[in-house]
């Protein structure tokens, strides 16, 4: 294994504890740039550990975790280095409610990468537009709807110009009528090469776009595999256990 | 059973259109005054107190007041008329007193010019609408004070200088609550997040700090102040009688603002620091632009309260011989040349509307601060 520029994210042996509650347990995952992983697994089994531990937003207790050529440790250097390259879409939006659409997607660039605010909201706009809600730039999150919240997620963090997305469960909280719009927002972005890892039950969206399917169970890495093989042949009782019961 | 199922189903020819909300009546009607015999006894029993408690204050303050005079023989019931309400000529005598003590006459313009100049930069900072904020709060809580200082000091710019001891009435008021007012929120607002830090020290530091200060009557840190620490500390350092209570009263009122900052912080979700760190944004941005902005929207009526209590209780830096308004009132009491039954009657009458005016304009304000930030649940106001 070598942390060479076609490596986005390499986790070796990587632990990680609640209390005594074993959380992650012996992790080892390679993504390589371009590579889209959808990250599988019933509730508590680690799937938003595993990622939320890539930016660094829980820390791992043992191994290593190296992401665009960074390791990510205490230091709040590598920290700041690994999360300018990585874009987050969270389960709950998390959007900011004080702020209007565009100032949302703006505040980063402005004060992390210190652009200009005209350049900040051109490249803002942009984003709204490849989201297809350039007209709700001017509204607060919370007149929007819950899917119109969540493409404002991903415009917001495109704007920061990432080269890895994780995405945590970005459809779960949302009603089924408005599933669509931000897979086929997610899809547009996998198709222009983004480097992603999702965490998601959404195994339509897995088949059309993901390179590999990660099932977890456990804290741990039952089964990983193309999703053609995936779903047609899985290999483990749990993994055939769990796609019976959502498919 | 038949004909059950076939009134099961059920398909919509036509959407109907949207209807407008029914009338809610006027206010007879939402209150509900006279919507029965005893709503309506109710309401007469209601109309009979207030005018219980409204008609004797518009007759004492207004009806039967007297407007005009030079002294105490103007407000007698003998030859003011059989019944004497309030006192004006008193107030207006003494007025120069209650707005600036013992401040010497000649200097006086001084704090006129002070108190101009605050109303002129706090104003526009308080309309939303007009532009330069930032270069405005920069006037008035960084330029403002220390022009103010020497201003009402004096000791300069060939000023002469004042002491604190002789400043007073409405002057002292609204010094120590100014003062009490800017220090106390950013203060606040650090002792706040130093409670909440993730290194210990910061947060055992802040959690005595604050349960010091909040543990101890503002009465005895008064004295404290005034009597014990110049006791403590070398005969060499003399520190401005006024300038201990100021100390005094903007630590106290940090603490207390602490813990209402804190209670707003308590109620910012766990995702939006999580957003905030994803975005690399690093802790005082974090706090600044995200955190903080929503944090004090929530704890500001909290906010307020403190801000009107503060300014309330500065009338008790009268226990430690500074004499604020009301102690500039009770020092006009005094005053044989005024003696009249209805003198005190008139005085605190006075002062309770200056301090009415202050205290509900800054609630009001408030309230619509709040309203003017509130962007989530925009059906709420309704």
């Amino acid at each position: 294994m070598s942390n060479g520029s076609d490596t986005a994210v390499e986790m070796t042996g990587v632990h990680k504890w609640y209390g005594n509650f074993h959380a992650l347990n012996d992790i080892n995952l390679t993504v390589k740039r371009g590579e889209r992983i959808v990250i599988s697994g019933p509730s508590g089994s680690g799937k938003s550990t595993l990622i939320r531990c890539i930016n660094r937003l829980e820390e791992h207790q043992r191994g290593r975790i190296v992401v665009n050529g960074v390791e990510v440790t205490a230091d709040l250097k590598a920290i700041d280095e690994v999360r300018r390259e990585v874009g987050m879409v969270f389960q709950q939006f998390n959007l900011f409610p004080h702020l209007t659409v565009l100032e949302n997607c703006t505040l980063a660039p402005i004060w992390v990468r210190h652009m200009p605010r005209k350049d900040a909201e051109a490249v803002a706009m942009r984003y709204l537009e490849r989201v297809k809600i350039p007209e709700q730039a001017g509204k607060y999150p919370g007149q929007l709807s819950g899917g119109q919240q969540q493409r404002v997620a991903i415009a917001r963090a495109l704007c920061m110009n990432p080269k890895l997305m994780l995405f945590d469960e970005p459809t779960s909280a949302l009603d089924p009528e408005m599933v669509k719009e931000v897979l086929d927002t997610m899809v547009e972005l996998a198709r222009d090469g983004m480097t992603m890892i999702v965490v998601s039950h959404e195994m339509g969206f897995a088949r059309e776009v993901a390179n590999r399917v990660v099932f977890m169970d456990e804290g741990q890495i039952v089964e990983m595999n193309e999703p053609e093989a995936f779903f047609s042949n899985p290999q483990h009782e749990r993994t055939k256990l769990f796609l019976s019961q959502i498919l | 059973m038949s004909d059950m199922a076939a009134h099961s189903t059920f398909v919509r020819m036509r959407i109907a259109a949207s209807l407008p909300p029914p009338a809610k009546g006027g206010m007879m009607g939402r209150w509900n005054l006279f919507s029965g015999w005893l709503n309506t006894a109710l309401t007469l029993l209601c109309l009979y107190l207030i005018w219980l408690l409204v008609w004797p204050a518009i007759k004492f303050l207004l009806i039967d007041a007297v407007w005009t005079g030079s002294s105490r023989d103007a407000c007698l019931a003998q030859t003011g008329g059989s019944e004497v309400g309030a006192c004006w000529p008193f107030i207006a005598a003494k007025f120069s007193q209650f707005i600036y003590g013992f401040y010497p006459q000649s200097e006086r313009w001084r704090v006129d010019l002070t108190f101009l100049m605050g109303a002129l930069l706090l104003a526009p900072l308080l309309i939303p609408c007009l532009p330069y904020k930032a270069a405005n709060a920069f006037l008035f809580f960084g330029v403002f004070p220390i022009a103010a200082f020497f201003l009402l000091v004096g000791g300069g710019f060939g000023l002469p200088h004042v002491e604190t001891r002789s400043w007073g009435g409405l002057l002292i008021t609204l010094v120590v609550a100014v003062t009490g007012i800017v220090i106390s929120l950013p203060l606040g607002i650090l002792l706040a997040l130093a409670r909440r830090s993730e290194f210990p020290a910061l947060r055992v530091a802040a959690v005595i700090f604050i349960e010091f200060w909040r543990g101890v009557p503002l009465i005895a840190v008064l004295f404290f102040a005034t009597y014990l620490l110049p006791l403590f500390l070398p005969p060499a350092w003399t520190l401005d009688a006024l300038l201990r209570v100021l100390v005094g009263v903007s630590l106290f009122a940090s603490a207390y603002m602490a813990e209402v900052v804190r209670g707003g912080l308590q109620a910012i979700p766990r995702g939006q620091y999580e957003a905030a760190m994803a975005l690399n944004l690093g802790y005082w941005r974090m706090m600044g632009l995200v955190v903080l902005p929503q944090a004090l929207r929530i704890a500001i009526p909290g906010i307020v309260s403190i801000f009107i209590g503060l300014f309330k209780d500065t009338t008790l830096v009268l226990t430690v011989a500074i004499f604020d308004l009301l102690g500039q009132l009770r020092a006009a009491f005094a005053d044989p040349n005024w003696a009249s039954p209805v003198t005190l009657f008139t005085g605190f009458a006075f002062a309770g509307i200056v301090y009415f005016v202050f205290c509900f304009g800054m609630s009001r304000y408030s309230l619509f601060l709040e309203r003017r930030l509130r962007t989530d649940h925009p059906r709420e106001a309704e």
